[in-house]
């Protein structure tokens, strides 16, 4: 026990007495957590339309009027050619481009199928969507008003769905509380592989490990010795995160914060047999760098916090089980965001317990004192 | 019980042979030597003796314990010092000492005897990190590290490369002081002059041992007869005498040359030799053979 002590002791005064080291650890990725918040937002908000109006008449220049008053949309061109539109679309000026041919209100009000056509950039597949999203429903809301204009001075009034959605868990779908707590989670599991990865092949590489074999260590104890540091880093990291998200972005805390740091123990120690596990299959610090590389763009890429598991094809959806990030992320979320409790979230729970012992078996049999 | 016992070691690194059938014995409390040029063999030895590398073929016991089966043993009752520095160069000296001395489950006090006159002199440096000390005291601390457990067998590897005379010179006088405690310690070197300083060694070249012995009994059995000679041109000297009808062998040794001649060669002959090829100032004597030229001879 004395000798587990002292090797947390000495694994402190290494981490501590490297000056940089400390800030580094925590204020870099409270940095990260600041740009990336603002940074990855997908709402898209400022969307470039052109739209040609060959129809010319009171319907046409209503719905533009609507389309105009949205303050999503930026009317930066009006020709009166197809052709010139197109080509806003080719510059990629135009994120969208809206056609109104000519005939359109005597269309309708003929009743004939009054046609309008849409071209969308989907270079962007997002704002393509959520653009296009956007001026359908403007479309929609308007063909309703104009149907029921006409149709009072015919006399019957058709009946209409009338749809009410409230958003649950984020109102006001404020993008940043969405993305905060799993950019946190993220962050925190990113920093502890790396540092656990590069920690026993850098004895090995320096050299002081084959003074080490050569005494009565064992080997569960240098790889708990090297753990429990790394554990306390990943947990002030978490701490400072939090604090900094409510500060900074205000991000509502409506479940247990006891569920979020006792996730993130259990989740710590999943990570850090990963990232001792590679340490102790690498030979140098740059191979453990780019191992442990590997497996961190695939943690981050997979694990739901910039595209949701649910839309991945199934073999990726399998995937994400052994994804620590993936159970971090939505550990984070659930509990945070919605208030989950330790039961709705057990799942998560039971599936790192596993990786944390499966890994951390590997690791302390990987340690081999004999080459 | 010998310190150690070695009994046809092999281990050979693909198809390089390390070590050939090894085979030798050190007494309890003695201080062995292996002398070598690098690529002898003597740090796989260490590491076989150590656990840290198994061998291919053949049995080794340290302090009575098998190095296969007893290994744990071994590791607790054994010191080590690396050939590189290996301690953490980002701990201070006495965070070293009291690092190594609890994992060994003792105190720096309850050995404090054994360290004493070494770990003096660090002392004043107690609170310095071990990466910003010079190289003698770099062996300074690491033979503190080593022997603050108490091993019965102390094992090190070319404790003194690339450490100054003067250290080497102290860093040998502890090494002697360490025989009072009764501990068995081999250690390694590739300069030949340290050889003295052991109570015997093995001379080992390509994984075979060439000579074991007291160093003066090695000395004392080379009976060739040897002269040390120089002239204007020292290296045209050495061209000359390696063709001459005399010679044996002719190894550049410091100022002189250190010519090995065949049994009943006269220093007259030589000389007349020497001045026939045009050699000017001449100057021609009986040399003491050292533990070099017995390994020269040996190679």
């Amino acid at each position: 026990m004395r000798r587990l002590l002292f090797i947390i002791q000495k694994e402190f005064i290494q981490i501590i007495g490297n000056r940089a080291m400390l800030p580094l650890m925590t204020i870099l990725p409270i940095v990260q957590l600041m740009l990336l918040s603002f940074a990855a937002d997908s709402e898209v908000k400022n969307v470039n339309i052109t739209i040609t109006d060959l129809d010319q008449s009171q319907f046409s220049r209503q719905l533009i009027g609507q389309i105009t008053a949205s303050d999503r949309f930026t009317l930066i061109n009006a020709p009166l050619a197809m052709r010139i539109s197109d080509h806003d679309l080719l510059a990629g000026e135009a994120d969208i481009v809206l056609n109104i041919p000519p005939d359109f209100e005597r269309n309708f009000l003929k009743g004939y199928p009054a046609k309008l056509q849409l071209l969308v950039n989907a270079i962007n597949g997002q704002a393509a969507t959520v653009g296009s999203g956007y001026l359908m429903s403007i479309i929609r809301d308007y063909n309703e008003d104009i149907r029921l204009e006409t149709a009072m001075g015919v006399g019957r009034v058709p009946s209409r769905i009338e749809v009410a959605s409230a958003n649950w868990y984020n109102p006001d779908l404020n993008y940043k509380y969405f993305m905060v707590p799993g950019i946190l989670g993220e962050l925190v599991i990113i920093l502890v592989i790396l540092l656990s990865a590069m920690n026993t092949v850098r004895e090995r590489e320096i050299g002081t490990i084959e003074q080490i074999n050569v005494t009565p260590i064992k080997s569960w104890q240098f790889i708990l010795g090297k753990m429990i540091p790394f554990v306390f880093i990943g947990m002030l990291l978490l701490t400072i995160g939090l604090t900094a998200g409510k500060v900074i972005f205000d991000i509502p805390m409506v479940g247990s914060l006891w569920v979020v740091f006792g996730y993130c123990l259990v989740n710590l120690i999943a990570v850090l047999g990963i990232g001792l596990l590679i340490s102790n299959l690498v030979d140098t610090q740059q191979q453990a760098m780019l191992v442990a590389f590997f497996f961190v763009m695939i943690f981050i890429l997979m694990s739901g916090l910039f595209t949701p598991i649910e839309s991945m094809p199934d073999w990726a959806q399998l995937l994400t089980i052994p994804n620590p990030v993936a159970h971090f992320v939505a550990v984070m979320r659930k509990v945070l965001l919605k208030g989950s409790g330790f039961a709705d979230v057990a799942w998560n729970f039971r599936v790192t317990a596993i990786m944390a012992l499966v890994f951390n078996g590997l690791a302390v049999l990987s340690y081999r004192k004999v080459s | 019980m010998n310190g150690i016992e070695v009994e046809n070691i092999s281990k050979s690194f693909g198809d390089t042979l390390a070590l050939d059938a090894l085979s030798f014995k050190v007494a309890q409390g003695e201080r062995f030597g292996l002398l070598g040029p690098d690529g002898a063999g003597k740090s796989t030895l260490f590491k076989i003796l150590t656990t840290l590398l198994l061998p291919d073929a053949g049995r080794a016991t340290v302090a009575g314990w098998d190095i296969d089966k007893d290994f744990k043993e071994i590791r607790r009752h054994v010191g080590y010092m690396p050939g590189k520095f290996s301690l953490y160069q980002d701990l201070s000296v006495s965070e070293n000492l009291n690092f190594f001395a609890t994992i060994f489950g003792t105190t720096i006090k309850a050995n404090y005897h054994l360290i004493k006159p070494i770990y003096e002199q660090i002392e004043p440096f107690r609170d310095r990190r071990a990466g910003a000390l010079s190289g003698g005291m770099k062996q300074k601390l690491a033979l503190c590290c080593a022997l603050i457990h108490q091993p019965k067998v102390l094992f090190l590897d070319e404790p003194t490369t690339g450490v100054d005379a003067v250290s080497r010179d102290e860093f040998w006088a502890m090494l002697a002081q360490l025989k009072d405690a009764g501990i068995t310690i081999l250690v390694s070197t590739p300069y030949m002059d340290e050889a003295e300083r052991c109570e015997r060694v093995a001379l080992l070249q390509t994984g075979k041992i060439l000579a074991l012995d007291r160093p003066q009994t090695i000395v004392g059995n080379f009976t060739e007869p040897l002269w040390a000679i120089r002239a204007d041109n020292y290296y045209q000297l050495l061209l000359d005498l390696r063709k001459a009808p005399f010679s044996q062998r002719v190894e550049v040794f410091g100022e002189f040359l250190h010519l090995t001649a065949r049994p009943a060669t006269t220093g007259e002959e030589i000389t007349t030799y020497a001045e026939h090829c045009g050699h000017g100032n001449i100057l021609l004597k009986p040399a003491e053979a050292t533990i070099e030229d017995v390994f020269l001879a040996l190679m």
